[in-house]
């Protein structure tokens, strides 16, 4: 509805859309409609009765809130009447409310503070008795405090945490003047399913809810606030950084283009790493095993002098370089371009390869380009959504939020395949328990029902894609008979779910590790985009093929070319015309040959064919498989360079350690994975004698003989936008709030919202015909559990910032594995025991959590603990094609200590 | 279907549990086989009889004679001289006076009163047999209509036609409701009954819906057709255990005789009905938070518009009705509406159920026509006030309601004239307060009533009850209690301009009222 009315509102002639909400409009207009209860990211309650009008034929006072815009509407916003009637509401409020607002965190920023000064409501003049009796505080819970006492009972709490979160953890208990916000049925707030995002905090509009990290630190008048970029995962929340002096107070969550002001635990709460004691403040050389502090010039001269003598004496392609997820597009570009211009190899890997790098092969084998088909928001109104291998709730979070809001508010149909119980299957329409490993089997048989019963799109089949022949002989072996046997999905489950996404106008698919974690990881990418064109799911609003990608810029980092086979924007090292291009932009020779991967890095300096490792911003002594093999390799090497803001497991084994800056410290750009870029902001000091990633690896070029001269991380993004036609638009002065999504080819190109509408990167969408293939390693006689690994809500990756967050190790201290009830009834083991787990690789100690969230013969472990490193036991076969790891499935036994 | 010469009701309840009433039973039904008289007589149990009654009790109907304090040593006499030879064991009536029992009976000073519609089977059938209703002409609405093909807009022209306004307090036409809910289109619809009565002082809809479920059923199924719905709910209070218990019985026996379920009557036509439980909550009783709470959520109110007759149940359009309302229904159709009109007053036809309690004699349920008088009620059907003591107030309509000194005896009881007196007829409570009676205690008791009943979503009634309360409370303590009584009068008007629903609104009726009436008793 976009008919634009006139309304008169004390007489004053207001234009409006017709349906808008009356208060806002009011607001919008210079009204200022007093209404506590009013959050304009929830539906009107109409509860706290201050935004009360009167409306020109209509008997008695309406809320303004809940009423929509008509035209010709007559409204008296301010008379004596609905003074006198505010004014007196305000007084009950502030006759109840506890007097507390000279150490209150909110006093400054309290709308009910504002209304009582507005309304000269003061204890003395308030003709009703007064309230002192005050109840209990609650403080259970480590990352809010509850006080009933200053509660107003708006409700915005609630609404927050169901209808923007969809959680519905919190309501009200009791009744009339007893009520009060309780968590669950009832209980402590720290016993309940609260998984702490503070979204309740943030609607709160007096100090009812505070965050209990931020209690005494600060009065509101002193702090700062800027806005920058969440460090933690790849949705890319907009945060409000709250400051005093140097220091973090507070975040707040700010209205960016993937958030609309939502945030998860994480990212509200995990910033204490940032002013830990344990930053690393200048550089460390290691002597005789022990590290000692150095000025930079010796560390960057030794390393310079150290690099330099293995090029010379072995080769260029002894030295390799891991680049990293968590540093900017212009760190990653400089780094990429150290590896490539300045050392001449191509053996330069991140991160990525261990999560998606199968799904960059996919993709771009199917359609061209390996990222997000679509957009965040673009989820919410999504007629079906298939999640698989993705535990949403838990590694994108805010994701999480706006799929619950698809089924929640607007009627989704949500299919989630995953061997876990994760926490979306309880808003699932149809959950496909599989067997791990056997994607591929029932992406085939939905696709067989699919083609079977005539749901696949044949117009969008013909028109856009190749291949469709090859694939239909292959997909139609896959009858849902045969596909129960070989994933355990009852076939009626299967078929059930394929008549959903088949039906389906706008289905999107939501993937993660799950799917890409697999040697078979490449085919079950390919599987998803299969399974998008057959149903002509691809090319539009909330649709699409969207593989959700971890890290605050895992998907930059591969844009920007930290990728052993492809320079920036994915443009080929064995083509030679880019090669030129490269060439002549660097003026330099550069390497034909694709150089290696993570795990190939590691192998080879197991070799000792690789000498010399640099390692921007990565742990892989807790991130890659097979860890103990990890760990020897790293030894082997000759001279190992890492730069970090914490001593981490790996910093440990280096040569010599860089200090450098964090996210809150810089500017540059993240890409989100919906790939947006984004610009930060440097909002606090670096500490003691820290350096940005960018400048430390220019000067150790610069050393090295080949001077890059940037002079700071906008020129750098100027040169990328030059020589990356993806990000040919990209420019700081262009970014702004909502930032670019590529691919973005020039200045005036707008972004590109979802991928492939009326034609694929590639042209046509290429259909593979994928069969399925058992996973490397199965549980046997001797290893006879399945293990799988992956992330939990309150850590993140290595936990070499979340694991230094005090609220977030409240709520998840340390290492666990979860087992599943008829293991733990085998074995004799109760919840919270100690076990010890061991594969063929290796062996860990760590406490059993006896659970029916996984499978009745298998265990998962989050591999965040270093302490009981689930990649002591990951198997480390890799995929042939994208060189990932089998981080998803596993042999491993148990015994009880 | 079995005839029996006599009924015998007799009142199961906490109370008479303890004093012994099951054996008591037990005896009477096994000397009534002795005497062969099992299959002339029949015993049914009750939750109350209607009758303010002590110690073991029971009602022979049809002749309407109440005993109490019985003993099982009065069995043989009863059987031998009431129920064999028809004698009345004036030692064991309540007392003579109340011989004949005033809520199924006859009422002994105006033959004119006596026509019954929504009692008029009440005591007479029993209520756990269908046959028995169907006998009496049950279910015969229903059939009509089915059978002369009554089109549902004609059925809603009947209601309108008849000015049944809804009985549940407000006095909405019922026929209008279901005209808004018949045209407003919708995939689903649903019927609501509200069965939920929480009024303090209220007790007519049990009584309804003890002795004759299949009334509201019916009611229920002819509205469903009425409006386009397919499935109905019967919202009770939870303490009802009986009435729910009749209902359960009901509902199967309606099953049974596919009177409910699929094609009803070979029309095509489906209903279904459901029970739900409520948990005891005053507020459920408005019909947008019994909605809620039928959702499985708080039960909150709503804010209105938008009217449940556009969108209620889970948004769909709905139909929600009292119990008292829905009894109506189907002597309407079977009788018509200009026979309907015959009752009450020309604005407010139709009768009242009433329920008299207080410092009267006799407390109990009422049906009277609309348009009779307070005096009538407590004076003749109450027997007037307690010994020694005399008239000092009557609170009408409920706790919500107003209260008012004897000016108001003569008034006619409706849903118009009342509203020229600042009160209501609401649920259709008496509540008589006698002399002995402090009406600043009085009050206080009624304001800790809503201080305990409010939801407390909207903040004026959620803080206001409590300040009210407060306020009247330590009243005695202030030197200024005509400031008091302002400020409370004050504030329960912007409570009532400003309060989301009915509960908070309603509070300015008994203060101002009682202020009114008994201002200077207070400020004494």
């Amino acid at each position: 509805m976009n008919n634009m009315v006139t309304i008169k509102i004390d007489g004053e002639e207001v234009r409006a859309n017709e349906g808008d909400n009356l208060l806002q409009v009011a607001r919008d207009n210079g009204f200022d409609i007093p209404g506590l209860c009013y959050y304009n990211k929830v539906s009107p309650t109409g509860a706290c009765r201050l935004c009360l009008v009167k409306i020109k034929g209509i008997e008695g006072l309406k809320t303004s809130c809940t009423l929509q815009v008509k035209d010709g509407m007559e409204i008296t916003a301010f008379d004596d009447e609905l003074e006198d009637v505010r004014k007196t509401i305000i007084q009950l409020l502030v006759s109840e409310h506890k007097q507390g607002c000279m150490t209150c965190e909110t006093n400054a920023s309290c709308e009910l503070e504002d209304l009582a000064y507005r309304y000269g409501v003061e204890i003395d003049n308030i003709p009703f008795p007064i309230n002192e009796k005050y109840k209990a505080i609650e403080d259970s819970a480590p990352m809010l405090i509850y006080d009933q006492n200053k509660c107003i009972v708006c409700g915005r709490c609630i609404k927050a945490c169901y209808e923007i979160q969809g959680k519905g953890v919190i309501d009200f208990a009791e009744r009339g003047i007893d009520i009060y916000v309780a968590t669950d049925l009832g209980g402590l707030w720290k016993d309940s399913s609260c998984d702490g995002c503070g979204e309740c905090i943030q609607a709160c509009p007096v100090g009812a809810l505070m965050e209990k990290p931020s209690k005494g630190k600060a009065r509101k008048w002193e702090i700062k606030k800027e806005e920058t970029i969440c460090p933690y995962c790849g949705v890319g929340c907009r945060i409000e950084v709250e400051k005093k002096d140097n220091e973090i107070i507070r975040i707040n969550g700010a209205d960016g283009p993937s958030n609309d002001s939502r945030l998860c635990i994480k990212g509200r709460f995990g910033y204490e790493y940032q002013m830990s004691n344990e930053r690393l403040v200048k550089p460390l050389i290691k002597e005789n095993g022990t590290f000692r502090g150095a000025s930079w010039d010796e560390a960057l001269d030794l390393i310079a002098e150290k690099f330099s003598g293995i090029k010379n004496k072995y080769s260029s392609n002894a030295i390799a370089g891991l680049s990293s997820a968590r540093c900017t597009n212009e760190e990653n570009y400089i780094f990429q371009k150290f590896i490539r211009a300045t050392i001449g190899t191509n053996n330069v890997d991140h991160c990525a390869r261990l999560c998606h790098a199968s799904t960059v092969a996919g993709l771009a084998r199917a359609f061209g380009s390996g990222a997000m088909t679509n957009s965040i928001k673009e989820f919410e109104y999504a007629d079906c959504i298939l999640v698989t291998g993705s535990n949403t709730t838990e590694t994108h979070p805010v994701i999480g939020t706006y799929i619950n809001n698809a089924v929640l508010k607007h009627g989704a149909k949500l299919i989630v395949v995953d061997p876990r119980r994760i926490d979306l299957v309880k808003h699932a329409d149809v959950w496909l328990r599989q067997n791990n490993g056997t994607d591929v089997a029932w992406m085939n048989g939905i696709m067989n029902v699919i083609i079977n019963e005539g749901l696949h799109d044949k117009e969008f089949i013909d028109m856009r894609t190749e291949g469709f022949e090859a694939f239909k002989k292959v997909v139609a072996q896959y009858t849902p008979e045969k596909v129960e046997e070989i994933t355990g999905i009852p076939k009626d489950k299967l078929i059930e779910a394929a008549r959903i996404y088949g039906k389906a106008k706008n289905a999107s698919i939501i993937f993660s590790m799950g799917i890409t974690q697999h040697t078979t990881g490449t085919d079950n990418v390919l599987s998803t985009a299969n399974l998008a064109m057959l149903t002509g799911n691809v090319g539009k609003e909330s649709s699409g093929v969207n593989p959700l990608r971890g890290q605050n810029n895992v998907q930059g980092a591969c844009d920007l070319g930290a990728l052993p086979n492809v320079y920036p924007g994915y443009q080929k090292v064995t083509d030679p015309n880019i090669k030129a291009k490269f060439e002549k932009k660097w003026n330099t020779k550069l390497d034909d040959k694709i150089g290696l991967s993570v795990v190939e890095i590691m192998n080879e300096a197991y070799n000792r064919n690789i000498k010399g490792l640099y390692i921007m911003g990565e742990n892989p002594m807790v991130s890659d498989p097979n860890l103990n093999h990890v760990e020897e390799a790293l030894n082997k090497i000759d001279f190992l360079v890492v730069q970090d803001i914490f001593m981490t497991e790996t910093a440990q084994l280096a040569d010599v350690v860089l200090p450098a800056y964090s996210s809150f410290e810089k500017t540059g750009t993240f890409t989100n994975t919906e790939r947006r870029v984004q610009l930060l902001t440097p909002i606090l000091e670096a500490p003691g004698d820290a350096r940005e990633d960018w400048w430390i690896v220019q000067e150790i070029s610069k050393r090295m003989g080949y001077e890059m001269n940037f002079k700071n991380q906008e020129e750098i993004l100027n040169e990328v936008s030059e020589v990356t036609p993806i990000y040919g638009g990209m420019h700081f002065s262009r970014l702004g709030v909502e930032g670019l999504q590529w691919p973005c080819k020039d200045e005036k190109d707008p972004g590109t919202k979802y991928l492939h509408k009326d034609k694929f990167s590639k042209g046509l969408g290429l259909f593979s015909p994928v069969d399925y293939i058992p996973p490397a390693e199965l549980p046997d006689d001797k290893y006879p559990y399945l293990l799988s690994t992956g992330r939990i809500l309150f850590h993140y990756h290595t936990g070499t910032m979340s694991r230094k967050v005090k609220v977030l190790n409240d709520f998840e201290p340390g290492p666990y594995a979860e087992i599943s009830t008829e293991i733990a009834n085998t074995l004799g083991i109760s919840d919270d025991e100690d076990i010890r787990i061991s594969s063929r690789r290796g062996t860990i100690i760590t406490k059993a959590r006896v659970t029916d969230k996984v499978a009745p013969e298998s265990v998962f472990i989050p591999f965040h603990f270093a302490e009981a490193a689930a990649n002591r036991l990951t198997n480390d076969a890799l995929d042939p094609v994208a060189k990932i790891p089998e981080f998803k499935v596993a042999a491993c036994k148990i015994e009880k200590l | 279907m079995k005839n029996y010469r006599n009924r015998v009701l007799i009142n199961i309840e906490k109370d008479t549990i303890l004093s012994g009433i099951k054996e008591f039973e037990e005896i009477l039904k096994k000397k009534l086989k002795e005497n062969r008289l099992d299959e002339e007589i029949q015993v049914l149990e009750t939750s109350t009889l209607g009758i303010r009654t002590s110690g073991i009790s029971m009602v022979i109907c049809p002749e309407n004679i109440c005993y109490e304090n019985l003993k099982i040593s009065d069995i043989d006499k009863i059987i031998e001289e009431h129920l064999l030879k028809g004698n009345i064991l004036d030692e064991l009536t309540v007392e003579p006076v109340k011989k004949r029992i005033i809520e199924y009976g006859l009422n002994p000073m105006d033959e004119k009163l006596q026509n019954k519609i929504v009692l008029s089977h009440n005591g007479v059938i029993n209520p756990e047999k269908i046959d028995e209703y169907i006998a009496v002409g049950g279910y015969e609405a229903i059939g009509r209509i089915f059978k002369e093909k009554i089109t549902p807009e004609q059925v809603v022209e009947i209601v309108k036609d008849s000015n049944l306004r809804g009985r549940g307090g407000a006095g909405f036409p019922t026929g209008v409701k279901w005209g808004f809910t018949l045209n407003t289109p919708a995939e689903r619809k649903f019927i609501i009954c509200n069965a939920d009565e929480g009024e303090p002082g209220t007790f007519k809809d049990r009584l309804i819906m003890e002795g004759n479920p299949h009334r509201i059923i019916e009611g229920m199924i002819i509205a469903g057709y009425a409006v386009g719905a397919s499935k109905g709910y019967i919202y009770i209070r939870g303490e009802y255990e009986i009435s729910i218990k009749r209902f359960q019985i009901a509902i199967k026996q309606a099953y049974d005789y596919k009177l409910l379920g699929e094609n009803i009557f070979e029309s095509g036509f489906t209903f279904d009905i459901e029970i739900k439980k409520g948990a005891g909550a005053y507020v459920c009783g408005e019909e947008t938070s019994l909605i809620e709470s039928l959702e499985g959520k708080r039960g909150n109110p709503r804010i209105k518009p938008p009217f449940p007759g556009i969108s209620g149940l889970w948004k769909y359009p709905t139909v929600v009705n009292n119990v008292e309302t829905l009894a109506n229904i189907a002597p309407i159709i079977n009788n018509g509406a200009d026979w309907f009109k015959g009752f009450g007053t020309e604005r407010c036809p139709g009768t009242k159920v009433f329920t008299i309690l207080g410092n009267v004699k006799y407390t109990g349920v009422v049906e009277l026509p609309m348009g009779v008088t307070l005096r009538e009620i407590i004076y003749g059907f109450g027997g007037g006030i307690e010994e020694g003591e005399e008239f000092k107030a009557v609170h009408l309509g409920g706790t919500a309601g107003a209260v008012y000194d004897e000016s108001i005896l003569d008034v006619s009881l409706d849903f118009d004239t009342l509203k020229e007196y600042d009160g209501m007829l609401g649920s259709g409570a008496v509540l008589v307060i006698s002399n002995k009676v402090n009406m600043r205690d009085y009050l206080e008791n009624v304001l800790l009533f809503f201080k305990h009943e409010s939801c407390g979503q909207c903040s004026p009634c959620r803080i206001g009850t409590v300040k009210l309360h407060e306020m009247i409370r330590n009243i005695e303590k202030t030197d200024d209690k005509e400031k008091i009584m302002k400020s409370m009068i004050h504030l329960s008007d912007i409570m009532f301009k400003t309060s989301l629903c009915p509960l908070g609104q309603s509070l300015i009726f008994p203060v101002k009222s009682i202020f009114k009436y008994f201002g200077n008793e207070i400020k004494a």
